[in-house]
């Protein structure tokens, strides 16, 4: 692995099952007593969140934490951004104090990659604007490879606002590469120009993405990235796309839904189906501090003074 | 001749190292005291052919576990340009609580293999006592850690090499020194 | 005070001279062109090197000097210095500075500041609309008299076809273009980068190339409505040079330019060899392989008029942030000519004489300013290029002050020798072999 995790479209599928096989080691700490091991004893990891997050941010900090890393959370406030600190002083501003990692959510495509070239810190990805959330798409792989062992020839639906949705990017690219059958479904004002490029199938009909799917991956509705007529109201969006319990049926009997939260209940997917029993969210976070275990581990070697990819 | 432990010569002395262990422990109740954790990786077929033999010897099955040490290791990010070691699940399905826990690994050399066993140990709760069981003692300890049961003493120079084989996992068993 | 550019290839197509011919400089005007010309005692004789060719000054119709109000990106001063480096003896600067040039007082100081500079020369385009706000025209006839030769919304469109009409109109009573950035806004919305594959996978907001075609079906359909002329400024899109292409069949006054970056480069550059550089961002943005492949047909076959460089420095901490939040706009006057050369000439994609009528004779032709050729009485401003020079381009050495630049490393095939303005050496290349102690 490189000295950061941008995105899923830097791993090789290798890549990607060590990170797998690893949180599944990790997955055991979290059931011990003492849930915690020296292993970045003595790292500094800056949680450096420019958007409000709950889930990622402190599935981040846990998994720190269980490594036994100092964790410094910066959470940056509109004020500070109004007051016209630009990304890379801020972060110049942090490197500066010598942090080992830098954990970044930003709104703008790309912000992890700017940092990436004037930060000696590694830098992990935790979301950038509607590029990539890479350690979501692997904690959504350890989910799924849970319950179904393998993700190779899998019927995989995504279902949602495709074009606005950094989950969709890293799990397109992950699934692909590790072989599944993907298939995405949103309104045609919300599909990405040029996604059946990345290997998936592209329809605007629910019940085609979902009959007979393994997994079914249910996306919000980003409303606040959205400006602009995609479609006329969220009802109609709930009519044509929502997650229904009749829905539901038309997928394989051992179907499961997954949803990388937080969920807009009753716009994307019905209650009864979020709370069913085919629904695996709970377990997605609860994996997700594994995941993010293991990525942190895997990242936290190397020579010092490493040129920067 | 690199060879100096070939599959018969390992067999007797797993064996004898079962007999020493019973010996030991032989108090009232002290056999239902021990469990074997095994260190991955060549720790842990090791710990279950004693418990094998334990077993044959006293009728008494002795639980058995894995414990991976990676994430306990002291030299993670000094580690040469190249990936984290992979890291394996640790599996030790029942409490060491108030037990005489056999810690048991192939070769002990620096002894720093075992201080990470040792941190592991203490966070899955409180042991009575630990023993310390190895296939091979090669020398030159650079922590004061000694072993209770040893299969065979091979002084070695730092330079060399000591490479174990298991049937379970290299097809054969042979302990070669190489330089 | 008398030069004589001796034995040099000449190439002027617009006297219809390609071949080697003598140029007798007297000051500041050509005074004779003609083969082996007779050498008076009072003559400096410049020999020219094989391989150099001579042809009319270069002028560069698409440039942003940023003076008034931005100096922190260029000035006049450096803007015109970067501009003669680059080969050009003339800049078009555009007129979204700061204050707007909607008036001529601005007119005035960009032309003092251009005096003072002395290098090459400057003409400015003055403004369509007050502030550049798309609602009432500027006082266009004051911007002519003040020294504009066209006008211009650009950084934006005009706003509203209405107005786009009104200036057709009016400009038409002066023999000026109104020269359009076509682009429908709200098409184009926050868009950042190309809509299509690289902007889906980068997670970037798309820009259609239709915000640019219909904006110029428009502006066309306007042309032939008014009889005003419109001139296309940095076409990007194939569908826009297929409009083109429909509006001059029909017979409307339409022209159209090119930057190199638009006939070089791909959208493919946003995501390698560095993902998300600011350099790859400008407006209209790096398209898809047909969008460039079609410019360089365009230029092949003569549907194109103008190779311009929309030159927009920016400096380095405004273009070191998130690519969603950079500005637009990359440097280009002194990349230029090597890409010309590289790209076009060297691989056959227009002749030598075609490339002077891109970069000097069309230009010159529709902003009705002298130029554009090498003939007896006209000014003394003149090109000389080094076709085969080795050139890797290095932002460490160049005249802008601001080094925005997706080119930088590049090495290229081609460049300039030296530039003259008005009869006075403005520029000599030091790689190039030239004795300039004489002259």
């Amino acid at each position: 692995m490189k000295k950061d995790l941008l995105g899923i479209s830097d791993l090789t599928a290798d890549d990607i099952y060590r990170v797998l096989e690893t949180a599944e080691a990790m997955r055991e700490v979290g059931q011990r007593p003492i849930k915690k091991v020296p292993t970045l004893r003595g790292k500094t990891v800056v949680n450096l969140f420019y958007e409000p997050s709950t889930r990622t941010r402190t599935s981040f900090e846990i998994a720190e934490k269980r490594l036994s890393a100092d964790t410094l959370n910066v959470a940056v406030s509109a004020s500070s951004v109004l007051k016209g600190e630009t990304l890379v002083d801020t972060a110049m501003n942090i490197e500066a104090m010598a942090p080992d990692m830098i954990v970044l959510r930003h709104s703008s495509s790309g912000a992890c990659h700017l940092l990436s070239r004037i930060c000696r810190s590694r830098i992990i990805n935790a979301g950038d604007g509607m590029h990539e959330h890479p350690t979501q798409a692997l904690l959504d792989a350890f989910t799924i490879r849970e319950h179904k062992k393998e993700i190779a020839g899998l019927k995989i639906a995504i279902v949602g606002d495709l074009l606005h949705s950094r989950v969709l990017r890293s799990n397109a690219l992950l699934l692909t590469k590790l072989g599944a059958n993907l298939w995405v479904c949103g309104p045609p004002t919300l599909v990405p120009p040029g996604i059946e490029c990345l290997g998936a199938h592209v329809t605007t009909s629910v019940d085609e993405a979902v009959r007979d799917a393994d997994v079914i991956m249910m996306l919000r509705i980003q409303q606040e990235r959205m400006q602009g007529a995609f479609f006329p109201s969220l009802r109609e969006y709930f009519n044509v796309f929502g997650m229904t319990k009749e829905r539901v049926k038309r997928a394989k009997p051992d179907v499961i839904i997954m949803h990388p939260g937080p969920m807009n209940r009753g716009v994307e997917i019905a209650s009864d189906v979020a709370d069913g029993p085919y629904s695996v969210i709970l377990e997605q976070v609860a994996n997700g501090v594994a995941v993010r275990m293991a990525v942190l581990y895997l990242l936290a070697g190397g020579v010092e003074d490493e040129t920067a990819a | 001749m690199p060879v100096v432990l070939d599959a018969d010569r390992m067999a007797r002395s797993l064996a004898r190292i079962a007999h020493e262990i019973l010996e030991r422990n032989s108090g009232p109740g002290s056999i239902a005291e021990l469990a074997l954790v095994g260190i991955r990786t060549r720790g842990v077929p090791l710990a279950r052919r004693i418990a094998k033999s334990l077993l044959d010897i006293s009728h008494h099955e002795v639980p058995t576990g894995a414990l991976d040490i990676t994430l306990y290791r002291d030299d993670l990010s000094s580690h040469a340009v190249g990936p984290q070691p992979l890291v394996r699940k640790t599996e030790i399905p029942f409490s060491i609580d108030g037990k005489l826990i056999l810690l048991v690994d192939d070769v002990l050399y620096t002894g720093r293999t075992i201080r990470a066993a040792l941190d592991a140990l203490i966070d899955f709760g409180r042991p009575k006592a630990i023993q310390l069981v190895v296939l091979v003692d090669r020398g030159h300890r650079e922590l004061p850690i000694k072993a209770d049961y040893v299969g065979k003493n091979i002084p070695t120079a730092s330079t060399q090499n000591v490479q174990v084989h298991l049937m379970e996992i290299d097809g054969r068993d042979e302990v070669e020194v190489l330089p | 005070m008398k030069r004589l550019l001796k034995g040099g290839r000449l190439v002027d197509p617009a006297s219809g001279r390609d071949g080697i011919f003598d140029v007798l400089i007297d000051r500041d005007r050509i005074e004779r062109v003609g083969r082996d010309l007779p050498v008076e005692s009072d003559v400096t004789v410049v020999e020219m090197p094989s391989g150099v060719i001579v042809c009319p000054g270069l002028i560069d119709m698409h440039v942003h000097l940023r003076e008034p109000g931005q100096e922190h990106k260029e000035t006049v001063a450096t803007g015109t210095a970067a501009a003669v480096a680059g080969g050009f003896t003339a800049v078009a600067c555009m007129p979204n500075t700061n204050p707007v040039n909607d008036n001529a007082g601005v007119t005035e100081y960009m032309l003092k500041k251009a005096a003072e500079a002395n290098l090459a020369r400057v003409y400015p385009i003055g403004a369509v609309s007050r502030g550049q706000k798309g609602e009432q025209l500027a006082d266009i006839a004051e911007l002519k008299a003040a020294g504009c030769v066209a006008i211009t919304d650009d950084g934006k469109p005009v706003a509203t076809a209405l107005l786009m009409r009104r200036a057709l109109e009016y400009t038409s009573m002066f023999n000026m273009p109104v020269i359009e950035h076509c682009e429908d806004q709200t098409l184009k919305g926050d868009g950042v980068a190309h809509e299509g594959y690289q902007a889906s996978s980068l997670g970037l907001r798309g820009i259609p190339s239709e915000a640019e075609s219909i904006m110029a079906l428009r502006d066309i359909s306007l042309s032939s409505l008014t009889g005003g002329a419109v001139h296309i400024a940095h076409m990007s899109a194939r569908q826009t040079l297929d409009a083109v292409r429909f509006g001059k069949a029909r017979g409307a006054r339409v022209t159209c330019e090119v930057t190199p970056h638009h006939f070089v480069l791909t959208d493919e550059m946003l995501g390698s060899p560095m993902a998300y550089d600011t350099n790859t961002k400008m407006n209209p943005p790096l398209r898809e392989a047909a969008d460039r492949d079609a410019m360089l047909q365009g230029l092949a076959d003569g549907s194109i008029d103008v190779i311009a460089t929309d030159h927009a420095p920016h400096a380095a901490d405004e273009k070191q942030v998130e690519f969603d939040q950079a500005p637009f706009g990359i440097t280009g006057l002194e990349t230029a000519v090597s890409l010309c050369f590289d790209r076009l000439v060297h691989r056959g994609v227009v002749t030598l004489p075609r490339l002077v009528e891109l970069l000097s004779v069309n230009p010159a032709r529709i902003l009705n300013i002298p130029g554009g050729s090498l003939s007896e009485g006209a000014p003394a401003d003149i090109t000389l290029l080094a076709p085969d020079l080795a050139v890797t381009v290095d932002v460490a050495l160049m005249k802008s002050k601001s080094k925005n630049t997706p080119f930088n490393g590049w090495p290229l095939r081609g460049g300039v020798a030296a530039t003259i303005v008005g009869g006075r050496l403005v520029y000599a290349n030091a790689d190039a072999t030239l004795d300039w102690v004489n002259w």
